[in-house]
């Protein structure tokens, strides 16, 4: 579990240059003394190993509680994602610019409607 | 069988009296984790109906405040590296709270400062400051809908987790230990039954092997007393002894020619 600490933990980001220019920009962004940082951004030159090792490493970072990954990003390590089962950090999957959310691709949603069932109605 | 699924203990009342202990504790255990697995259901159908709610809401926002990005980068023109350098400490960070369900403790995230007061604010102030500070503020927005999020997300994961453990062990008492527990019982009990059922045929033996021996020392004492007053120098004890083997050899000829015909009778 992270240790929230009286200063609170950090959210860390994975995603494309605009994505995590707002977030930046909302003052999510935190880079440390050993210049590590808690945002990737990701441009056609960033490699599927490279989005994968980031995201490990950042789901098991002590001072981090929440993880939001693009989704067309989530795809790309979808294994990685759909085996990672800890509640915390949690892990969020979020829409960019370019690519519209799409629920049924949402590893959690799709384990919320298969419980959920027909009393959703969606 | 139930000699399969029970467990091994002598079978004595202070056992007995054990086992209807742990029974009656088993039923009231499970009787409570029912309960525990109800509220968490509920808690949870809360939980998944919100979180299908703010999946969605988040869908608008995040849109929301893509297009606040690009209306600012059309008034401001080309900030992101601005905005990379001037990251530093985060100023908008996350505080984690416990809240409890029925005993499970499910972690809560809350928004811990308000990303205002950074060199953020000074981004743009050459053109388009409005644009981008708007923009700073749906982007904000949109992190504090995901923080929501992220607590439902949690809370629903440790949710699905607990009520998984507490369903695990309501059955496993309901079909495991109860069952296990009432066999018991029920050997103990059928075990002292036919201990008390021996007892008894024990005490009837004894007391009819007891008769048998007065009705034989009744007879012995009738048999001298006839005999007393012809048989007075040859010394009393020998002649009725010797009637009396006389007819147990006979009987016991007649057993065993019974015996040579019984084929049932091994020996």
């Amino acid at each position: 579990m992270a240790a929230p600490g009286p200063e609170g933990s950090l959210m860390a980001i994975i995603g494309d240059e605009d994505t995590v220019t707002g977030f930046m920009l909302a003052g999510v962004g935190n880079v440390d003394l050993r210049k590590k940082s808690n945002y990737l951004v990701v441009n056609e030159k960033t490699t599927v190993k490279q989005i994968e090792d980031t995201f490990k490493e950042f789901v098991n970072r002590e001072d981090i509680a929440i993880v939001l990954i693009n989704q067309q990003h989530a795809s790309m390590i979808r294994h990685v994602v759909d085996s990672y089962k800890k509640p915390i950090p949690a892990v969020l999957e979020i829409p960019s610019k370019e690519h519209p959310y799409d629920p049924t691709q949402d590893s959690i949603l799709s384990r919320v409607k298969l419980m959920f069932g027909a009393e959703m109605g969606m | 069988m139930s000699t399969q699924n029970r467990y091994v203990v002598a079978p004595t009342v202070t056992v007995l009296a054990v086992m209807k202990g742990r029974l009656s504790g088993a039923i009231k255990g499970h009787a409570l984790l029912k309960k525990k697995a109800d509220a968490l259901t509920l808690r949870f159908r809360q939980i998944l109906k919100k979180i299908v709610q703010t999946k969605q809401e988040m869908g608008k926002t995040m849109r929301a405040s893509a297009f606040a990005y690009t209306e600012a980068r059309y008034a401001a023109g080309d900030f992101k590296h601005t905005v990379f350098d001037s990251v530093e400490g985060a100023s908008v960070k996350v505080a984690a709270s416990q809240d409890n369900v029925a005993g499970v403790k499910i972690p809560k995230f809350e928004r811990l400062g308000n990303g205002g007061e950074t060199k953020m604010n000074l981004t743009g102030l050459g053109a388009g400051g409005q644009q981008i500070q708007t923009c700073r503020k749906a982007y904000l927005k949109a992190t504090d809908l995901l923080i929501e999020l992220a607590s439902l997300q949690t809370a629903f994961l440790t949710l699905d987790e607990a009520i998984k453990t507490t369903n695990r062990r309501v059955n496993a008492l309901d079909n495991v230990v109860r069952p296990k527990l009432e066999n018991t019982i029920a050997y103990i009990k059928g075990e002292l039954d036919e201990l008390e059922r021996e007892e008894f045929f024990r005490l009837k033996k004894v007391q009819s092997k007891k008769k048998r021996d007065a009705d034989l020392l009744q007879k012995e004492k009738e048999a001298s007393g006839a005999n007393d007053h012809s048989k007075v120098a040859n010394g009393g004890p020998a002649a009725p002894a010797d009637g009396f083997m006389g007819s147990v050899k006979k009987a016991a000829s007649n057993l065993l020619d019974a015996v040579g015909a019984d084929e049932d009778i091994v020996f």
